[in-house]
């Protein structure tokens, strides 16, 4: 080791002095002269007609620039691919603004543009707008036989694979069988910032827009295609965010709205969403699953059954992938997947944290620890008695899977051992005591990816790449990366991200971004690599003629031959030597899918976790949880680790308290606030034990890493949700648990 | 929001000059509550008039033994004070309980007594209430209503009184001090709210352009035996579910006088008299507790959502009383609750 191998250690974030000190600026943080602010109006109904609005009456405020609405607005791109952004599913994507029809409930209908905000606002609450209201449906439970099998239409989907085996006739045939039916309601991604906007309006219809998006390119390509503009008139910037959790994967309707306004007036404006906004934005959509199982004598699985029915937006089919994962995450021969969407008026839902598989575990979790019960056997004994070594759905072998591992690792340091099988059966404090565990798989995925890399002749690196840092780190890991590839200390590297002016990199999400971003600065630093040893190996006396770019290493700010560390020339002399003042590479990585292509690429996680119940009052409060995760190689320990423990807390979220409830009278979300959607808060947060077991894979990418943003969030609910159930002997099947289902 | 004006008074009788001067005004102390109403449009004043420096913010003796609560101080300074540490806990327990350390910084004493329903319905003015809307209609009945109200309610309204501080200052039964442009007068804490009835637009029996000066908690704190017990969907930063104070006098294991309040249950703290009288001179036992629990719910009506508060009031006031009678509590840093 040397003081410039960075991966795999723990240094703080790079970004971090930046955050404290605020001087890392956030969307709304752009303060542009001649800066006007825009308030959205939202509809009060959930279906219905716009019959007119009153913009008049507000137009003739003083400070108020322009109210836009369907009435307005000006002619757009017509076709929905235009609107269709890179996340997309099937159907036709909303359109601000663009008829008087409503759709759903909060439904965006006008804009009103003024000098201030706080004028903005108030011209807002006075717009007075009439309505046709009609009949509406909001119920999932009105729809159970309306579902429907989508088609392929987004990106990322996987239709169910088709049934393997004979799957009735085993279950019918099984020793031991359960069946059982799961649900949660919708969830919203509530990260702390809210959606905004800040688009500068830079004269001659080119704009910047700041805005708060996982995807700067995403949001680019749709403002172009939307509002006909060329690339190099509308750059996207976000080099900070608040928070993500998949609600700035799409183009939200904020940015749409400042951007409309701004080449309309021909002026800055900025937009941002309130907090109640925010639930009209897309959630983790309510839905409904039936699990059947079987065992044979021997314990392990005859039959497999996992069905799932969820909500979505009468206007797209939104999917995810919900019941795949349990054709893989257990061996069976039995298999029948099922997956179906139901209409209502309502906004499409959207990926949130570990989509599908963060419903589709809960489901599957539960239900093994049922059928374990059923069986009479320990609960992590039956799921090791029907370990997976091959992934059936797709009959291949995985890259890695270390699974096993985080069964042992994490049992041991749980005391699983201590555990009692009979439910009720321990008690502390005066508590039922219980213990639970659950555990998942995600995708190890890599997208095309590009990066440069640049050095100064004083050796000070910087790479740029167009991703994005939703708080999770990508700073920090890329820092490290270009860092150890060219032999810098950390604070020798500048890594630059969030800006349309860069390399293309993909949206940040499915936790791919280390891999595929993470690949692609590798790649340009070691394409500047080569060009450096190029120079290095200009001199007649060079100690490092002949040398193959294979040969020699960067250690250290210095270039020398691996094998004899004595042949060696300092970085920057080279660069000086040369007479350049900076030397510069490009990337363009791609997965390697000739080397993938025989394997299935996934990580996986395991969670332990302890509950107290109290009987009498059903409070119920978790003690402990420990995780472990397979997830490939660990780029930063400390930021790897900071990203599962907000994996378990929005585990815990989801299994306790999440929820957001909708009133089918009125077809609105009645608890759209942070005082009644609850959130864990640091009360609720045990102690978190995290462990990440090692896994060599130099098949998911040349960096060996599968991505961490999600995989932890799995388990954890069902575990939760197990330890209740082994506390109190109440199988509670529709989350969130509150305390009135144990009463 | 809608546009307002804004003066800071100076003195009691400034601040009531002043509001009587402005058409559709409001006090405002800490705005933690206000400004958020404000901001969604669910009030609307034309004028503040702040209170929050108005001399008022001391605690200090009572000549009768006493202790009295400035109208200003702030919550934080409240349950923090040495003397309601010592003598009244279970008003230490129960501020502790609620809001942040954030909130409780900034939240006066006064303001406290004039929070508003957390009621979903209440907070949307794309819905009808009663409350926020006279004549609208109630949307919680009907609707989602897992924070709404099991006792005392009416069909016009079955909003609750959010705060937790106040369901302590119910058992401990002070006199509210206000100001006004007809003088002083003092409200018994019982009178201070009131159920909706047909009027539930109307929290509390203040009158126009009245000021809260004071609390005056009388010399009885329950010290000794007291409990405040809260229930809520997270632990900590969420309103009650059903919560209870409990303030006992025991000799040996029998109770000689009591005090039971609940929150999260009702349009005011609800303080139950009568279960207080059936505890009285009974011995400490789980029987007794039950009996008394079941007679304070045996009224109780639930409106779908909320139907559980029932029973979970029953078992919160067992357990409160129980650990009141063992003296489990004790006045501190961090709220336990005893769950």
């Amino acid at each position: 080791m040397t003081q410039t191998n960075h991966i795999g250690k723990a240094p703080n974030r790079v970004d971090g002095p930046l955050k404290v000190a605020g001087a890392a600026h956030y969307s709304g943080e752009f303060n542009v002269p001649d800066l006007a602010y825009g308030y959205v109006v939202s509809s009060p109904i959930a279906k219905g007609k716009i019959l007119k609005i009153h913009a008049d009456e507000v137009r003739a405020l003083p400070g108020v620039l322009e109210v836009f609405s369907h009435e307005n607005v000006p002619h757009l791109a017509w076709l929905d691919k235009s609107y269709k952004d890179q996340i997309a599913p099937g159907g036709s994507p909303f359109r601000p603004l663009h008829a008087p029809d409503i759709t759903f409930n909060q439904q965006p209908i006008a804009l009103v543009v003024a000098d201030t905000f706080e004028l903005a606002r108030y011209a807002a609450a006075l717009l007075r707008i009439d309505y046709e209201q009609e009949a509406h449906e909001t119920n999932l439970e009105a729809k159970r036989t309306e579902g429907f099998v989508p088609g392929k239409g987004k990106a990322g989907f996987q239709p169910p694979p088709p049934p393997r085996g004979n799957p009735d006739k085993a279950l019918a045939n099984a020793t031991h069988s359960i069946e059982a039916e799961y649900a949660h309601g919708a969830q919203h991604h509530n990260p702390m910032e809210l959606f905004t906007t800040t688009v500068e309006w830079r004269g001659d219809g080119k704009i910047t827009a700041y805005d708060k998006t996982q995807g700067v390119f995403n949001v680019q390509n749709y403002l172009t295609s939307v509002f006909g503009l060329k690339k190099e008139d509308c750059r996207v910037v976000n080099q900070f965010m608040g928070g993500g959790f998949g609600a700035g994967l799409r183009p939200q309707y904020s940015v749409f709205m400042a951007v409309l306004a701004s080449l309309e007036l021909k002026r800055s404006v900025r937009v941002t969403l309130t907090r109640q906004q925010m639930f009209s934005i897309g959630h983790r959509p309510n839905t409904l699953q039936l699990l059947k199982m079987g065992t044979n004598p021997d314990g392990t699985l005859a039959s497999l059954q996992h069905h799932a029915l969820h909500e979505t937006s009468q206007f797209e089919d939104y999917t995810e992938n919900i019941v795949n994962w349990s054709g893989m995450l257990y061996q069976c021969e039995n298999v029948k997947l099922g997956y179906e969407l139901a209409k209502l008026d309502i906004y499409s839902p959207q990926d949130m944290r570990a989509p599908g598989a963060a419903s589709g575990n809960v489901g599957l979790e539960v239900a093994m620890d049922e059928m374990a019960y059923a069986a009479g056997l320990d609960p992590l004994e039956f799921r090791l008695r029907n370990y997976a070594d091959r992934d059936q759905n797709v009959d291949k072998p995985f890259s890695s899977k270390k699974l096993r591992e985080c069964y042992q690792q994490a049992a041991a340091k749980f005391g699983w051992e201590t555990r009692s099988q009979e439910p009720r059966s321990m008690r502390a404090n005066g508590k039922l005591v219980g213990m639970g565990m659950g555990g998942g798989v995600w995708d190890a995925a890599q997208k095309k990816s590009a990066a440069k890399a640049i050095i100064s002749a004083d050796g000070k690196l910087t790479v740029r790449s167009g991703t994005g840092e939703n708080g999770t780190g990508t700073y920090t890991i890329m820092t490290q990366i270009a860092a150890e590839t060219l032999g810098l200390p950390l604070e020798a590297v500048t890594f630059e991200l969030g800006d349309t002016d860069q390399p293309e990199a993909p949206i940040q999400g499915g936790s791919w971004t280390a891999a595929s971003v993470g690949t692609a600065v590798k790649d340009a630093c070691d394409a500047l690599g080569e060009k450096i040893l190029k120079l290095a190996q200009k001199p007649a006396d060079s100690p490092l003629k002949g040398a193959k770019y294979d040969d020699v290493e960067f250690v250290n700010g210095q270039l020398r031959l691996r094998l004899d560390h004595d042949q060696a020339v300092v970085l920057r002399d080279v660069l000086q030597a040369s007479g350049e003042t900076q030397l510069e590479a490009d990337s363009s990585a791609q997965p390697n899918m000739a080397k993938q292509q025989p394997y299935s690429l996934h990580s996986h996680n395991v969670a332990f976790a302890e509950v107290e119940v109290d009987e009498d009052l059903g409070t119920i409060k978790v003690t402990r949880v420990v995780s472990a995760v397979a997830a490939g190689r660990i780029l930063n320990q400390k930021t790897a680790r900071s990203q599962v423990l907000g994996s378990v807390v929005w585990g815990l979220g989801m299994a306790l308290m999440e929820e957001t409830i909708m009133d089918h009278k009125f077809g609105r979300y009645v608890n759209h606030n942070f005082a009644e959607y609850h959130i864990p808060v640091n009360a609720d947060i045990p102690h978190i034990d995290v462990i990440f077991v090692h896994e060599d894979d130099d098949i998911v990418n040349p960096l060996g890493v599968k991505g961490i943003g999600e995989v932890g969030m799995l388990g954890v609910t069902a575990a939760i949700a197990n330890a209740v159930f082994h506390a109190t002997g109440k199988r509670v099947r529709d989350l969130p648990i509150l305390l009135d289902k144990l009463l | 929001m809608y546009p307002f004006t804004y003066s800071r008074a100076t003195d009691v009788a400034d601040a009531v000059r002043d509001k009587a001067g402005h058409d559709g005004s409001a006090y405002v102390g800490g705005g933690t509550n206000l400004i958020d109403l404000m901001k969604m449009n669910v009030e609307q004043p034309a004028h503040l008039v702040n209170v929050a420096k108005l001399p008022l913010s001391k605690i200090e003796d009572l000549p009768n033994g006493g202790l009295r609560l400035g109208a200003t101080a702030t919550n934080s300074d409240t349950a923090w004070n040495e003397q309601v540490k010592a003598r009244y806990p279970v008003l230490n327990q129960a501020i502790l309980a609620g809001a942040s350390p954030q909130l409780r910084n900034a939240a006066t004493n006064g303001g406290n007594l004039m929070q508003r329903t957390r009621c979903y319905y209440f907070y949307d003015i794309a819905t009808p209430c009663n409350k926020r809307e006279p004549g609208s209609g109630c949307s919680a009945i009907g609707g989602f209503n897992r924070v709404c109200g099991i006792l005392g309610t009416s069909e016009a309204c079955i909003a609750t009184h959010p705060s937790d501080m106040c369901v302590a200052l119910a058992a401990l039964a002070p006199t509210v001090r206000v100001s006004g442009p007809h003088g002083e007068r003092s409200i018994a804490f019982e009178d201070f709210h009131r159920l909706p009835g047909d009027q539930p637009e109307l929290d509390n029996t203040l009158t126009e352009g009245e000021l809260i000066t004071s609390l005056d908690l009388p010399e009885k704190g329950f010290a000794k035996h007291f409990a405040y017990l809260k229930l809520r969907d997270r632990h900590s930063y969420a309103f009650a579910l059903v919560s209870v104070a409990v303030g006992l006098e025991m000799d040996g294991d029998t109770i000689t006088e009591a005090r039971l309040a609940l929150g999260g249950v009702a349009h005011k703290p609800w303080r139950d008299q009568s279960a207080e009288q059936l505890l009285k001179g009974q011995p400490a036992t789980a029987e007794t507790f039950g009996r008394v629990a079941a007679h304070v719910v045996a009224n109780a009506v639930g409106r779908g959502s909320n139907d559980f508060k029932i029973e979970l009031a029953r078992r919160a006031i067992v357990r409160a009383l129980k650990q009141a009678a063992e003296g489990q509590q004790v006045a501190g840093d961090v709220y336990l609750g005893g769950q």
